[in-house]
């Protein structure tokens, strides 16, 4: 006992000296020895291993890494049909279809399955989908450039004032903890088109006629409703931009800010030669979080247009809709269209990143 | 950067810094106060909307005279909304559950699989460890498809399973948590097992302990991701509980409902209930800030 004692005592130093003061604090070494309970069988490290990880395996195959697989092979498969009894796995679906379409005694005659890119031709053909990724286009152009321009400004604004620092942030953060479909409603109803709505109040300051903006049975155009999308996405995306920054312009070294003003730098030179090339990890990291988000959009839209969950707004009911939407909408009627849809968001969504990382090798400073 | 002293040449320069410093100073407050009217904006409208009786909103509406105060507080909105038709007491017990379950779910599941990952060695842990982060590219709606499939075929329509095994683990969190695993010192390790520890003693008696701010993160993340879905319940669950009855629908599926209820061309009962959602989430930001925004700058997930 007593040589226990003395490991425990030694390895409470080694501990000291290596870990943090927070990790020897976290460590309760009043108790005394621990006490060595000798395990009756020990597994092998490996066997310990995958036990700790089947927990976390069987979601991560059943509903992540199964999904993934399952839907691009849908999205090849021409006539699948999952509401007939041929379930839902890609496979058995096939073979399922195959018998039915052999079999002659069936009241409805099922065609026979075949793996081609039909879904793709189709998709590519639809209408309402070149609609959406023009849309998702338009949306991903203007908002993303919008909201990081202006994140990055007040966070250097904010990362300069010392009073009342802490509020501002708070501010700034609060739309991030706000649910995305109470704030589409909270704009549904500021964008409404009686004289009485908050934008148009706002505009009859300026002297402009109340307009209607979001429903086009009452006169809103594409673009007012693309002004209120846009004024919600940016309202809603600067949180995050700010934050981030504000970590990143907390660890860029003061003294080069000192050099530049001992050499008379214009406030808009350094800002230009010091602050965005310093914080350029973090523009590019911004910029490819925010470029993947926006072509996601969806639930923010949704609300704004409110009437359930496949509106759109516009005449035809699909005037903003954009590529999830589309997805959506596919997804009981035509699931393997929504499949090859949600194929090619995943390409675009690599495409683009990709291009991103090309680009900051040669911008990017770490 | 006032902590050093700076030197000017003359009075005249000094003066003249000292004038360039107000005005610098007005400029940024007054560019950051106007973004912060703008932010504030539509959480004033929020509140004061839903005080705002129906009649008065609409005479408001129609004489072009919004009022930035409401003459006279009534809570009938807020009645309504927790009435039988608004029914938000129910999509509230039903939000309580899930988030709950489905938070506890991911912590058991993140805390094992991240102790895996960051501590013991086995063969193909790099290659499931490189699968799994390029899974985090995926865009959800890929699995959306088939899980919605599965559900249904598993007969889980409108139940909390579906809700909430789902949701039941998280890449993003499991890489976040093996990063505060593999922070702690590997000496720790080799004194734990000097004492006679087993792997599993060692993840719960020091492991856990040095993780358990990350760990609140988590936890915290994952309740303001179960307020806040809105897709998958939208998918899933819109029917009737098995459980008490009443409605399946979660707080936001709910909000989104009032606009095709009787509610639909009532805008301050609709205000009401986007105050209704989005004031818990508040108050638990208030008192989570630190962990809240060390968690989102690190993640970039929308709660």
């Amino acid at each position: 006992m007593n040589q226990i004692k003395h490991l425990f005592k030694r390895d409470k130093a080694v501990v000291e000296a290596a870990g943090t003061p927070e990790v020897a604090k976290t460590v309760d070494f009043t108790r005394g020895p621990l006490k060595i309970k000798q395990a009756r069988f020990n597994l092998p490290i490996w066997a310990k291993a995958w036990i700790s990880l089947i927990p976390a395996m069987i979601f991560l195959l059943a509903f992540m890494i199964y999904p993934i697989i399952n839907t691009t092979i849908i999205s090849f498969m021409e006539n699948f049909a999952w509401q007939r009894g041929a379930g839902s796995f890609a496979f058995s679906n096939f073979f399922q279809q195959l018998e039915n379409s052999l079999n002659p005694d069936l009241l409805t005659p099922v065609t026979a399955p075949k793996i081609s890119l039909k879904n793709y031709i189709s998709v590519f053909t639809d209408r309402d989908f070149q609609n959406s990724v023009v849309n998702t286009v338009i949306l991903v152009l203007v908002s993303v450039p919008l909201t990081i321009g202006i994140s990055l400004v007040l966070a250097v604004l904010l990362n300069s004032i010392k009073k009342l620092q802490g509020l501002y942030q708070t501010i700034f953060f609060l739309p991030y903890v706000t649910n995305s479909i109470a704030l589409g409603m909270v704009f549904n109803v500021m964008f409404s088109a009686s004289d009485g709505g908050l934008m148009n109040q706002f505009l009859s300051i300026f002297g402009l006629d109340p307009r209607a903006w979001i429903y086009a049975a009452q006169g809103a155009t594409k673009f007012t409703m693309g002004v209120a999308i846009t004024v919600s996405t940016v309202w809603n995306g600067l949180a995050f931009k700010i934050l981030v920054f504000m970590s990143g312009l907390a660890s860029i070294d003061k003294q080069y800010y000192d050099a530049a003003r001992i050499d008379g730098t214009p406030r808009g030179r350094i800002f230009a030669k010091i602050t965005v090339p310093l914080l350029s990890p973090q523009i590019l990291y911004i910029t490819i979080t925010s470029f993947i988000g926006a072509f996601k959009a969806y639930s923010g839209i949704i609300a704004i247009f409110g009437q359930g969950a496949t509106n759109y707004g516009g005449g035809a009911g699909k005037a903003w809709m954009t590529i999830v939407g589309y997805i959506y909408n596919f997804r009981d009627l035509k699931l393997p269209y929504a499949a090859a849809g949600s194929v090619i968001l995943l390409l675009l969504i690599l495409l683009i990143t990709l291009v991103q990382f090309q680009v900051s090798k040669r911008r990017v400073h770490y | 950067m006032a902590e050093h002293e700076l030197y000017f040449a003359d009075e005249k320069a000094l003066r003249s810094y000292k004038v360039r410093k107000v005005i610098r100073n007005v400029l940024s407050y007054g560019f950051l106060t106007i973004f912060a009217i703008f932010m504030l904006i539509p959480f004033w409208f929020m509140i004061m909307t839903s005080l705002k009786s129906e009649i008065a909103y609409q005479n408001e509406q129609i004489a072009g005279i919004l009022r930035l105060i409401p003459d006279r507080v009534v809570w009938d909105n807020y009645a309504s909304i927790f009435g039988t038709s608004g029914n938000f007491g129910q999509y509230f017990l039903n939000t309580f559950i899930v988030a709950t379950l489905s938070t506890a779910f991911t912590v058991v599941t993140t805390v094992f699989a991240s102790f895996a990952f960051a501590r013991l060695d086995f063969k193909g842990k790099d290659f499931i460890f490189t699968i799994l982060l390029a899974t985090m590219m995926v865009p959800g709606e890929m699995m959306l498809i088939t899980n919605y499939q599965t559900a249904m075929s598993l007969g889980w329509k409108d139940t909390y399973q579906a809700l909430i095994l789902v949701h039941g683990v998280s890449v993003f969190y499991i890489f976040y948590l093996r990063q505060t695993f593999q922070q702690i010192p590997n000496e720790l390790y080799l004194a734990a097992k000097v004492d006679g520890y087993g792997e599993f003693n060692y993840l719960f008696k020091v492991m856990l302990p040095i993780g358990s701010p990350t760990i609140v993160t988590i936890i915290i993340l994952g309740v303001m991701g179960a307020w806040n879905a809105f897709i998958w319940p939208n998918l899933v669950a819109s029917g009737t509980n098995p459980v008490f009855g009443n409605s399946m629908r979660l707080v936001s599926n709910g909000l989104m409902s009032l606009f095709t209820s009787e509610f639909s061309s009532r805008d301050t009962v609709k205000i009401a209930g986007s105050v209704v959602v989005t004031l818990p989430l508040f108050i638990f930001f208030l008192i989570f800030r630190k962990y809240i925004m060390r968690g989102v700058s690190r993640s970039g997930i929308k709660g």
